[in-house]
């Protein structure tokens, strides 16, 4: 059923259909693309350089006092009865107490700066993105540009992205590990996530929280697109001759299997509310066969 | 007549967990023949099925760990050989199967391993170290134990009667719900933890209930050994986290059963309330495992570097604190369901202070190593290799305690990294370190060194292949719970994931060896004394192994570190303290209302997993029965004559005058 129709929308390029081999080469945290990645990414490291100079002490102490002190070792001092120092009690609790002060200013400061409900600090106006997951796949709706996708992304390199996100069916993670913080995506809810890409590039996206038999396939590509770029992937989707409507949605979301990649060149703008809202709702079909996106 | 029960439950189709099935039901069929044949059932069922002496039980419930820590490690290997094989590719498990498998893996390993060795070893030892002859309730110890051991059953029965969960060992709804998981699965496993669950809650007031109350005369909180408040901090936890796990069960089960609508997607149901409560029963459950873990660290640490514990009141203070604070940390389990950002810092903060408590732990195991004598025996191994090892794992927790830091490694595989580092380094070493520190105790042999020092080895070394890879996969991006992936960084990781767990499997093998071994060798092996490892607390004072009454005498509890005291004492004046007037000795008697109640709680689970009524009726009436009959029973308790007592204590103090003079010799000559 909707196959055919798929067809007859002119793909961005070859790669564009669902093959994850064009992707950007997936370096997750160790390689961020946008200001929320790049902020995760330095407190995790500030965090790990306050623990490490505890740490790598610690780490080194056990071993050179099991050395030291075998039993064999004559040189070493034996001193059967001694099991308290007051001045070594206020270094044991002192050190760690010193180092999660520290931890928790990082803790506290990071996040609110970087709460994912937070606008980012950017002076243009974010592009508006709603996310429904379903059984085993992602819609992306763009109320602003009247376009939704299944399965793929675009954003802006000049904007950045405000999301509203929440599930049709069972709990998921909407996660894109090169521009950060993940978040989760629920029926009956709607949460928020603010990310912007800087530079353009082919970027996974997953699902991170498990979501049953379809899962693995659960994968999307965030395609980080020059802002003429951008404008252009807008106006091929809306070429699309597929109108996302109420059957519509409804028949996407009662096929519990991955999907190709399609786009709608229409939509109902009060699409996502009513779902979050548990106003429209599809009961769980059969499980189709796990479909493998590999051609 | 059989619910929804039919010849079709049984995977015919699925190679794997059928040939599995036959290998463990042949085998137990095996053993269970041999075992009549030979004769030993009325000994197994006189001496241990029906036995309450805590010592017994104690043994049995780290059987049933170690047993499913087997059956939980060939998960593990099933899952990471279907990565390794998986890129590109559908590997040899189809979903279906894998999910159950991943959800199988940690269902058992949390409650059907580490839980069982836990609870085993604190109810071999704590009675022992308390100076005392049982624990407070021992019938309802041993119903305890067999409905552990129910709970253990009906997880393994779903491998080849219909199927397990398929929602990860927490089965979060929707998922969980019936329009998700319409199958028996997660029927099997609410059950099983059901009845499992209250076992549990019983051996915590059992153990609560035995530390506060039963302790040896003169025996005050602060002479109690470190291992006894980790125990009593564990259990005390067990006491008020256990009624919220099977509260939220319960919910879930209404939800599945009767058409409630507490989690689910219809008529409001709400699934962040089923994730918070099952954390914050969660959160304390790591603490319930890893305090019993720090109380047998210290234990050996101390005992291996010929010193007392140091820092004996911070300790004391850093379980307590744990205990506590374990408490108000559970959202850190989900920091990316969207809590505001004042939520999220305040858990992350109350999150590092548990950091702090823990730091302080391990800063005080180090100085009871400063000053001493070490002598490097399979316990003092493991115990290093967790110092190492758990600070690595403390450190990535923290990392993922950060809020920020967590938005982009939760679910991944660095959390699955993070939680493995420090349950294998803290749970697992310890439970080893444990088996091989009380061995002697029980058995009256030691383990096999040489085997012991193979299995640590490779264990560690195992551990380190396989996890410190999964650290950098989770740092690339790879989620947890793939079935298949495309993503080529990945690969190189999960491959080397693989190579370790065949390095841990090696260990496993050592661990089989190690047993054979000493079981052929164990007049060499033979612990004369009952002080294998010149220990100080008051369980190497008796015999091993001790005798059903534990202590002729109740020993007189003059400070910390007791029987330490009572050695020196012994020793500078070259002979035992004199015994005094030997008398009868009453203990409990054998009972079989722990595993009559156990079989019809089996019975129970079963019929409602598949809807099957009259089974249900039948199993809960008899297991209602059971206990009623117990209750009226005339007598409950057996003497031992002092005659017999005087024969068994005269064996054990011949064998320490023969010890004194040997070791008088010994100094002499030196």
């Amino acid at each position: 059923m909707i196959q055919p129709q798929f067809l007859a929308v002119a793909p961005l390029t070859a790669k564009a259909k669902t093959s994850l081999f064009a992707l950007d080469p997936a370096l997750g945290v160790l390689d961020p693309q946008g200001p929320v990645a790049a902020g995760n990414s330095q407190i995790l490291l500030n965090a790990l350089a306050i623990m490490l100079m505890i740490v790598v002490p610690t780490l080194l102490a056990p071993l050179a006092f099991a050395w030291w002190f075998r039993a064999s070792n004559k040189r070493a001092i034996y001193r059967p009865e001694w099991a308290y120092s007051g001045r070594l009690e206020l270094i044991v609790w002192g050190i760690p107490l010193l180092v999660i002060l520290f931890l928790s200013g990082v803790t506290w400061i990071g996040s609110h700066d970087l709460d994912p409900a937070r606008p980012l600090a950017e002076e243009a106006k974010p592009v508006e993105i709603q996310v429904v997951s379903l059984d085993w796949k992602w819609l992306f709706i763009y109320p602003d540009e009247g376009v939704a996708s299944v399965n793929e992304i675009a954003l802006p390199t000049d904007r950045p992205a405000h999301f509203s996100l929440t599930s049709a069916t069972v709990m998921n993670m909407f996660f894109v590990p090169q521009l950060g913080s993940m978040i989760a995506t629920m029926n009956g809810m709607a949460t928020q996530l603010n990310l912007k890409a800087d530079r353009p590039g082919n970027y996974l996206g997953q699902s991170s929280q498990f979501s049953g038999a379809g899962f693995s396939d659960m994968h999307f590509v965030l395609r980080a697109l020059a802002p003429d770029s951008f404008t252009q992937w807008t106006a091929e989707a809306r070429k699309s001759r597929l109108a996302l409507d109420e059957s519509e949605y409804l028949a996407l979301a009662r096929a519990r299997a991955t999907s190709p990649t399609l786009f709608y060149g229409s939509i109902d703008r009060a699409l996502f509310e009513r779902i979050a809202a548990r106003r429209l709702t599809s009961e769980a079909g059969p499980i189709s066969a796990p479909a493998r996106t590999i051609e | 007549m059989f619910g929804k029960l039919t010849i079709n439950a049984i995977p015919w189709d699925q190679p794997i967990p059928l040939i599995a099935g036959a290998v463990v039901g042949l085998t137990l069929l095996a053993v269970f023949i041999w075992v009549v044949i030979k004769g030993h059932l009325p000994y197994l069922w006189r001496e241990w099925i029906t036995s309450v002496d805590h010592k017994r039980i104690g043994v049995m419930y780290v059987l049933l760990g170690l047993v499913m820590l087997l059956r939980g490690f060939i998960d593990a290997v099933m899952m990471r050989s279907q990565q390794a094989l998986a890129y590109r590719a559908p590997g040899y498990l189809p979903p279906h199967h894998y999910d159950q498998i991943f959800s199988a893996h940690g269902t058992i390993m949390i409650f059907f391993a580490a839980m069982p060795i836990m609870i085993g070893l604190m109810n071999f030892a704590v009675p022992l170290q308390l100076g005392v002859r049982d624990v407070a309730f021992p019938t309802l110890n041993s119903t305890s134990f067999w409905l552990t051991a129910t709970g253990a059953l009906l997880v393994n029965i779903s491998l080849v009667v219909g199927e397990f969960a398929q929602t990860g060992w927490l089965p979060y709804p929707p998922l969980s719900e019936l329009p998700y998981s319409p199958g028996v699965g997660v029927d099997y496993y609410l059950w099983a933890l059901l009845i499992s669950g209250a076992g549990t809650l019983m051996t915590g007031i059992n153990f609560v209930t035995t530390i506060l109350k039963m302790r040896a005369p003169g025996m005050r909180y602060m002479r109690m050994s470190m291992f006894c408040w980790t125990a009593l901090a564990s259990n005390l936890l067990i006491v008020a986290a256990f009624p919220i796990l099977t509260a939220t069960l319960i919910m879930l089960v209404l939800d599945r059963y009767l058409g409630f609508h507490f989690f689910g997607n219809e008529g409001g149901g709400n699934m962040a309330l089923f994730i918070n409560l099952i954390w914050a029963w969660g959160h304390p459950e790591v603490y319930i495992l890893v305090l019993p873990a720090f109380g047998i660290f210290s234990e050996v640490i101390s005992t291996f570097s010929g010193k007392p514990l140091f820092g004996y009141r911070s300790m004391v203070i850093a379980t307590l604190g744990i205990c506590l604070i374990s408490f108000i940390v559970w959202l850190h389990h989900f920091f990316t369901m969207g809590a505001g950002s004042d939520v999220n810092a305040v858990f992350g903060i109350a999150t590092s202070v548990i950091g702090l408590v823990t730091g302080v732990k391990i800063f005080n195991w180090l100085f009871t190593m400063y000053g001493g004598r070490i002598r490097f025996k399979t316990p003092m191994l493991w115990s290093l290799g967790f110092l190492v090892t758990f600070v690595i794992g403390g450190m990535t927790g923290m990392l993922l305690a950060v809020p920020p830091a967590d938005f982009e490694l939760h679910n991944s595989l660095f959390l699955v990294a993070h939680f493995h580092n420090v349950i294998i380094s803290g749970v697992v070493f310890a439970g080893f370190a444990g088996v091989v520190y009380w061995f002697p105790k029980a058995f009256g042999f030691r383990l096999h060194e040489g085997w012991g020092k193979a299995v640590f080895w490779c264990t560690l070394v195992g551990f380190y292949v396989t996890f410190f890879p999964l650290y950098v996969a989770g740092l690339l991006g790879m989620t947890r719970r793939l079935q298949h992936y495309d993503v080529a960084e990945w690969r190189p990781w999960v491959l080397a994931a693989a190579v370790g767990v065949v390095i841990s499997g090696v260990g496993m093998l050592c661990q089989i060896v190690q047993l054979v071994v000493s079981i052929r060798d164990r007049v060499a092996l033979r612990d004369e004394t009952g002080d294998p490892w010149d220990g100080r607390s008051l369980e190497w004072a008796t015999a091993s192994p001790p005798p059903a009454f534990n202590f002729a005498f109740l020993p007189d509890v003059k400070g910390e570190e007791p029987y330490w005291a009572m050695k020196q004492r012994a020793i500078e004046t070259q002979h035992l303290a004199a015994a005094g007037e030997y008398q009868a000795i009453t203990m409990p008697k054998n009972s079989a209302t722990g595993f009559m109640t156990a079989f019809f709680a089996t019975v129970t689970g079963f019929g409602l997993t598949w809807h099957i009524w009259w089974m249900v009726g039948a199993g809960l009436v008899l297991a209602y029965a059971g206990f009623v009959w117990f209750a009226w029973r005339d007598e409950d308790e057996y003497a031992i004559p002092a005659s017999e007592v005087q024969r068994i204590d005269g064996e054990r103090r011949r064998a320490r005058e023969e010890w004194l003079a040997r070791n008088a010799n010994v100094s002499e000559a030196a």
